[in-house]
């Protein structure tokens, strides 16, 4: 089976969910569904019935008043993989977990929660996979402050 | 150490014990510094050379030094790589676990200062000396086993400075003097 374009994986997802048609952009010819943080869930539901079948990956960027999540989802029956973004505000930073979808996305979704804070409602195993367990702060957050970071001066 | 300390100190009250002893400190500080095995304590890009020195090209069996697995058979450990937070207790585990007498060598810029990982970071620790007795430093990014030769032959000339009696250990000073004047 041939590898799906963009514009065939548009017209796939438009046919089969209307609803999502709107969302859908192309940013560095990668597919993008930019989707508002309360239907995330169904979404990706939505696309997991698609047949994304395969989480690749899991990140979040600060915005400084939101944090972005980003999901890359790829499908083997279509060939084709796209990006799912979210943004959630950073005084309720919590989104649903996706785990029970794709098994992958627990560790990836530890490592979020331990790095940037944000909450991943039902996940089976929330806590800390890179620092220590009685670190304080999340470290990739704008705003984190440590006593032991040295600044960047100006000169280098 | 008290008995060896006692020892020595009799040797030198001793009317021509001095020979006797400045002899043990010889062969001693010859046999310390010829069979310097070396911890290979790898975290980063750094472990590569130092794998790389023990192999044929660099050959550092020529100078005695065997790299060891088990930090109880040997006597330097070179602390080659990035040492984060979270590693460092481990690497001072490793490190109470060697018999003395030990020697640290810092090898790189992430053991010398945290290198490129010093500013704008959360999670390196800057310097290996934070929490260890560093006596050699290797800069270089990373530095070329002949920097290591380099400094474990330096490190030779360091135990070749010491004796069995507490008063007759010298100190030995580097050619590069330490920021604030300090000489090590």
């Amino acid at each position: 089976m041939t590898r799906m374009t963009i514009d065939e994986l548009r017209e796939h997802l438009c046919a089969a969910y209307p609803d999502l048609c709107p969302l859908f952009s192309v940013e560095f010819g990668d597919g993008v569904l930019l989707v508002d943080s309360a239907r995330l869930r169904e979404a990706l539901e939505d696309l997991k019935e698609l047949g994304f079948d395969r989480l690749g990956m899991v990140t979040a960027v600060d915005f400084g008043d939101e944090f972005e999540l980003v999901y890359r989802l790829t499908s083997r029956s279509m060939r084709v993989g796209m990006f799912v973004k979210a943004r959630v505000p950073r005084s309720i930073a919590s989104v649903r977990s996706t785990v029970d979808l794709w098994p992958s996305a627990d560790w990836q979704e530890r490592e979020i929660f331990d790095l940037f804070g944000i909450v991943f409602e039902a996940h089976p195993d929330l806590r800390r996979i890179l620092l220590t367990d009685d670190w304080v702060g999340h470290p990739l957050r704008k705003d984190y402050i440590d006593d032991s970071i040295i600044r960047r001066p100006d000169y280098l | 150490m008290a008995g060896v300390d006692e020892f020595a100190r009799a040797l030198e009250d001793t009317p021509g014990g001095g020979v006797v002893l400045t002899s043990i400190d010889a062969i001693s500080n010859w046999a310390r510094g010829h069979s310097l095995w070396i911890m290979p304590m790898g975290t980063a890009c750094c472990a590569m050379e130092l794998i790389a020195a023990s192999f044929s090209r660099f050959d550092f069996d020529r100078h005695g030094s065997i790299p060891r697995p088990d930090p109880r058979h040997t006597d330097v450990m070179v602390v080659a790589g990035t040492i984060t937070k979270k590693m460092a207790p481990s690497v001072k585990l490793l490190w109470e676990q060697m018999p003395e007498p030990k020697w640290c060598v810092a090898m790189g810029n992430c053991a010398v200062s945290g290198g490129i990982f010093h500013h704008d970071t959360y999670s390196v620790i800057r310097g290996v000396d934070e929490f260890l007795p560093v006596d050699v430093y290797i800069a270089g990014c990373p530095p070329r086993p002949e920097s290591l030769q380099d400094g474990l032959l330096r490190l030779r000339e360091k135990v070749r400075s010491e004796s069995i009696s507490p008063s007759r250990r010298r100190t030995v000073e580097g050619l590069l003097p330490l920021p604030g004047g300090e000489k090590r």
